[in-house]
């Protein structure tokens, strides 16, 4: 079973189908009973991150994750649910992550020069990182497969858990790892097939 | 790096798509969820619906509609038509709505932009604005194209980006339904004004249109159609293997 955390931000339902879509059995719950019982947690997220990583505080959900992450069961946060997973963020001020991943969150706009235009939105290619394996994650899918991204903000220095970047005029952290934890900046829910077959990889991750 | 998108546009009317398609292979021409699927199936990157029904019971059935599109095809949508408040934004997005598009409904009440954007992000908020040139003067009108705001379109397009809009779907009356090209004046003209991504829409009759768009505008991040799509006379397969040819990237 596919936990995916409600913590009263975003819109779940594109998720939730995802799941449904590709068979794997989900639930969308705001319980940590419940999400203890699952096998592996799924952690969404748009909005603000100050807002967001204090709801998921209040709510008593973060240790739920925190908890789950440390058990060994399969993490994998998608878009703010996947920078919340690192150390800190720079959006507007200093805010603390769950910090499963090393790095931390920061503007893309410095980066990626004044022409280009934020958010990056828009559908991009995954180019996996040369001098390592390809990540369980992608094993259904290729490299410079496109992928749907709206985002302003991107994990930095984060070399050791870089799973796959895109090129926006610099190249930004599209999806990390480390062990069971897992994240995408993308919306592997709103990528076509070959986001779905993201999913699906996930769900056969141990 | 990032492709431009191509977008087809669909209008329901009592949770039905109105013009007919003319795609072999569909049991049901007029079934938004299955022409949501053919397009999503055939290298569409995102799709439009327009609820253009008035009554609540076409609002209740497009409800329904758009959830059991939402619950099948998985690239971004994007939905619009009587976008009055924040509890229209509510109902579309519960039912898998990636973004709203509002148009009148922000004419009426400019602070619905705003709003909305505070509540589900600028990106979720795309401003449609229909123009047309009144005097030589780029002016936004209404309620379908019927009626002139005498709102300066630029000065509205510019209030709109400040107030939170993420998008923006462009359309001019002028070049609408005459197939002779997209309105590259207009659409210049925004893209010098304001810097959130631009979907240009009204004039698309053929492959070169949009070839001559992206190549003279190389800031617009978007084409939006609908009839040509719809009625086969532009395969979104071969627009996008010409475009990718020319040097134009595309998801494919």
């Amino acid at each position: 079973m596919v936990g995916i955390v409600d913590y009263g931000v975003g819109n779940l339902f594109s998720l939730q189908s995802s799941f449904a879509f590709i068979g794997a059995e989900v639930t969308v719950t705001a319980d940590a009973d419940v999400l203890a019982g699952c096998d592996r947690i799924l952690l969404p997220g748009v909005g603000a991150f100050e807002d967001a990583a204090r709801k998921l505080r209040e709510s008593g959900l973060a240790s739920a994750v925190l908890d789950a992450a440390q058990s060994g069961k399969p993490l994998l946060g998608v878009c703010l649910g996947m920078q919340m997973l690192f150390e800190r963020s720079f959006e507007y001020g200093e805010h603390e992550g769950l910090g499963l991943l090393r790095g931390s969150v920061k503007p893309i706009r410095p980066v990626i020069g004044p022409d280009l235009k934020v958010p990056h939105i828009g559908w991009n290619a995954l180019h996996f990182p040369k001098d390592k394996p390809v990540s369980p994650l992608f094993r259904y899918i290729r490299e410079g497969d496109f992928v749907y991204f709206v985002h302003s903000f991107a994990a930095m220095d984060c070399a050791d858990s870089v799973i796959a970047e895109t090129e926006y005029g610099a190249s930004l952290t599209a999806a990390a790892a480390c062990g069971n934890v897992f994240g995408c900046q993308f919306h592997p829910e709103k990528s076509g097939t070959v986001g779905l077959n993201i999913l699906r990889a996930f769900c056969e991750t141990s | 790096m990032i492709t431009k998108r191509i977008i087809p546009c669909l209008d329901v009317r009592n949770g039905r798509v109105v013009k007919g398609t003319n795609f072999t292979g569909l049991a049901d021409v007029s079934s938004p969820v299955e022409l949501g699927r053919y397009y999503s199936e055939n290298d569409a990157d995102e799709l439009v619906f327009y609820d253009i029904t008035a009554s609540s019971d076409g609002r209740r059935l497009f409800a329904d509609v758009l959830r059991r599109v939402a619950e099948t095809i998985f690239i971004p949508l994007t939905v619009g038509g009587g976008i009055n408040t924040l509890d229209d934004f509510d109902r579309v997005l519960k039912c898998g709505a990636d973004k709203v598009s509002v148009n009148s409904g922000a004419i009426r009440d400019p602070s619905l932009i705003g709003a909305a954007a505070k509540k589900y992000g600028d990106q979720c908020v795309v401003l449609s604005v229909d123009i047309k040139r009144v005097d030589g003067r780029f002016t936004v009108f209404a309620k379908g194209g019927r009626e002139n705001t005498g709102l300066d379109a630029l000065d509205w397009i510019r209030r709109g980006v400040q107030a939170g809009a993420g998008e923006l779907v462009i359309n001019s009356i002028d070049t609408d339904g005459v197939k002779g090209g997209f309105d590259l004046e207009l659409l210049d003209a925004v893209c010098q004004t304001v810097s959130v991504p631009v979907i240009a829409s009204g004039g698309a009759g053929c492959i070169e249109d949009f070839l001559t768009l992206f190549r003279t505008l190389p800031k617009v991040d978007a084409g939006l159609a609908a009839s040509i799509f719809h009625f086969g006379e532009v395969s979104i397969k071969d627009l996008k293997q010409t475009l990718l040819a020319e040097g134009i990237n595309m998801r494919l």
